[in-house]
């Protein structure tokens, strides 16, 4: 007996096409090619297909994907498919698996459409998107007014864990960020400025950058990364298990009782944390001055009070605030718009940050721009 | 669809009308129509996918229609505005397929939210209420739990409490016995009737559980996924021994009718 899978094709008496199968199936060999059989069917023109095992040993899905392949090349020529002769399981799979016609619907042909329709395709995606943003800012807008009517209502005890979760728990992560990019912006400094002799300019330079722009910046992508990023994750879980519909249902509107509780805490924690960050990344400069430029600490500090101005400080303070909102909105939007998965959860978390950082950034060079024109 | 229609004179608690339903231009299901009776427990049953509980949805407003309207008491729900909104939901209680408790409060908090929202209670007023209405669903003593420490069963029936927290006139119950054993299914169905025995609402339950259709269901609807629409109305006992439309009667019977179905 030879235990090795066995396809054999015989031509019957009766004008039936045999085809015999036989020794061990296993779907680790692969399924077989029908180039032989369609061959011999279009040589033939049989009548009838014969379907037959003989010495047939172990066998799985291979076999059956394999006679069912037989068995519909049969059935495009109008051919009989004949199974009497199959063992009973083999036969009842088979009859299985060819009862219901394949639902044409279902396999949807995936035809990829031109470069201009999918140009056209995607600006339709992406207005729709700007639009979809611009009613939830709307919306957002609408709920602030009822806050300040007082209409609003959310539970006091949610923002003041917001607060905490995007203020006192974030202070490790941006102390730690903005006295490295304190440091950083030293070192940069210092090799170009040690060239002069103005090594203590570099308290100038840390001081402004620090105070106008990358304290503001720095705490802004961090929260965009921890806290935007966990929004949008308890907005989207909130959705697919129907507790944002409960709200709704129950005449709460999610927009006041989830969404600005959100915004208000991280517009409120954002300048706290920009003015923290702009503290330690001073502490950087200083620790950099210090040990590499031999300047005395209080000689440094005395240096950047002087270089900073109080526009450059309260620059940064407004833009951290504006940051915070913008990381709320983008947060909450895409946890809003999550689909019914725990994969959209996942991409609602991942756009809100890449969003976040993109509004973060654009909003940051239009500020920039703008007291540049006014000379703020 | 004309057998349960009956002499019953009770007033009519929900309406649709011509209600089709769509995602964009996949129609789900087109020109239903049908009524409530007030006080019934009324079974929204067919196949998986049909669209039974994007129905529920369109009935509670979380979708609009395509076409059509659906109305309470004789008023246009569908065309009402933000505050005639809100007035209709204050009479709903919603139970959803998976409880949906809010995570980040206690069961007396979830319950006490919509109390808090629509009455003029004191604290200690509300949080007696939401403990009675969790010892009313057997989850006395849980107050303090969050959804999360409790287990599945447990959460459906903490929100049917929340469901119940305002006395609603009509409560909505999307597949109550998924997830359920028979014996905790069996039990949140006599809690139903219970429910609609003491307080006369009006139930409304998306389902395709065959005991718990029998067990309470007074008035139904057969959504067929294959023509689109309702294929049938009526008494779900009357639809399965009477019912003119074999599909509906196979379904009723797990395929076993006289005549053959799929299980020969």
């Amino acid at each position: 007996m030879d235990w090795k899978r066995l396809i054999r094709l015989e031509d019957s008496d009766s004008g039936q096409l045999l085809l015999w199968v036989g020794g061990q199936w296993a779907l680790a060999d692969g399924i077989p090619e029908l180039g032989e059989l369609r061959a011999k069917m279009a040589a033939r023109q049989p009548a009838a297909l014969s379907l037959r095992a003989e010495d047939l040993g172990s066998w799985d899905s291979s076999l059956v994907a394999y006679l069912v392949g037989a068995a519909s090349l049969a059935d495009q020529a109008s051919c009989e498919v004949d199974l009497e002769s199959l063992p009973s399981g083999l036969r009842r799979l088979l009859v299985l698996a060819r009862a219901v016609p394949e639902n044409e619907d279902a396999r949807t042909e995936s035809v990829r459409p031109s470069f201009l329709a999918r140009l056209g395709e995607g600006a339709i995606g992406f207005a729709a998107e700007f639009r979809s943003g611009l009613e939830f800012v709307g919306e957002a807008a609408l709920s602030l007014l009822r806050l300040v009517r007082g209409q609003a209502r959310f539970r006091r005890s949610d923002l003041m864990l917001l607060i905490e979760d995007c203020g006192v728990s974030a202070l490790p992560i941006v102390t730690l960020i903005s006295f490295l990019v304190g440091m950083i912006l030293a070192f940069v400094g210092a090799i170009q400025l040690q060239q002069f002799g103005a090594e203590i300019y570099v308290a100038n330079l840390v001081g402004v950058a620090m105070l106008r722009e990358m304290g503001a910046m720095m705490a802004a992508i961090i929260m965009a990364g921890r806290t935007g990023a966990a929004f949008a994750a308890q907005l989207g879980t909130m959705r697919v298990t129907q507790e944002i519909d409960a709200l709704t249902t129950m005449g709460i509107s999610p927009m006041d009782f989830v969404v600005l509780p959100r915004i208000l805490a991280l517009c409120l924690m954002m300048p706290l944390l920009a003015l923290f960050a702009d503290l330690v990344g001073v502490l950087g400069g200083a620790v950099v001055g210090a040990t590499m430029l031999d300047l005395s600490p209080s000689l440094y500090l005395r240096q950047t009070v002087e270089a900073v101005s109080f526009a450059d400080f309260s620059a940064g303070l407004l833009k951290s605030a504006v940051f915070g909102v913008l990381i709320a909105v983008a947060g909450c939007l895409r946890g809003m718009q999550c689909g019914n998965s725990s994969s959209a959860v996942g991409e609602a978390a991942t756009s809100a940050v890449v969003t976040g950082i993109v509004l973060i950034i654009v909003a940051d060079a239009t500020f920039t721009v703008l007291f540049n024109i006014v000379g703020f | 669809m004309s057998e349960a229609k009956e002499t019953d004179k009770r007033e009519s608690a929900i309406e649709v009308r011509d209600l089709t339903m769509a995602y964009g231009d996949f129609v789900v299901m087109r020109d239903l129509n049908f009524e409530i009776r007030s006080g019934d427990i009324f079974i929204i049953m067919g196949g998986s996918g049909c669209g039974k509980s994007t129905l529920l949805r369109h009935l509670v407003g979380l979708i609009e229609p395509a076409r059509g309207d659906i109305r309470y008491g004789g008023v246009s729900f569908s065309e009402a505005d933000a505050d005639g909104r809100a007035a209709f939901l204050r009479r709903f209680g919603v139970l959803y397929q998976s409880g949906a408790l809010w995570s980040s409060m206690t069961l007396s908090e979830n319950i006490a939210l919509p109390l808090g929202e629509y009455t003029d209670l004191t604290e200690r007023e509300i949080r007696e209420v939401a403990g009675l209405k969790l010892s009313l669903v057997g989850l006395a003593g849980f107050e303090d739990f969050y959804p999360s420490e409790i287990s599945g069963g447990m959460q459906k029936r903490a929100g049917l409490a929340r469901a119940m927290a305002l006395d609603p006139e009509i409560l909505f119950f999307d597949e109550p016995s998924a997830g359920l054993d028979p014996l905790s299914s069996a039990r949140l169905d006599e809690l139903i009737l219970e429910i609609r025995d003491s307080l006369g609402s009006t139930v409304v339950i998306v389902t395709h559980e065959l005991a718990s259709i029998f067990a309470i269901g007074d008035d139904s609807v057969y959504l067929d996924p294959e023509t689109r629409t309702m294929k049938a109305r009526g008494n779900p006992k009357q639809l399965r021994d009477h019912g003119e439309d074999p599909g509906v009667r196979e379904f009723l019977s797990r395929g076993k009718i006289s005549g053959g179905g799929p299980h020969e």
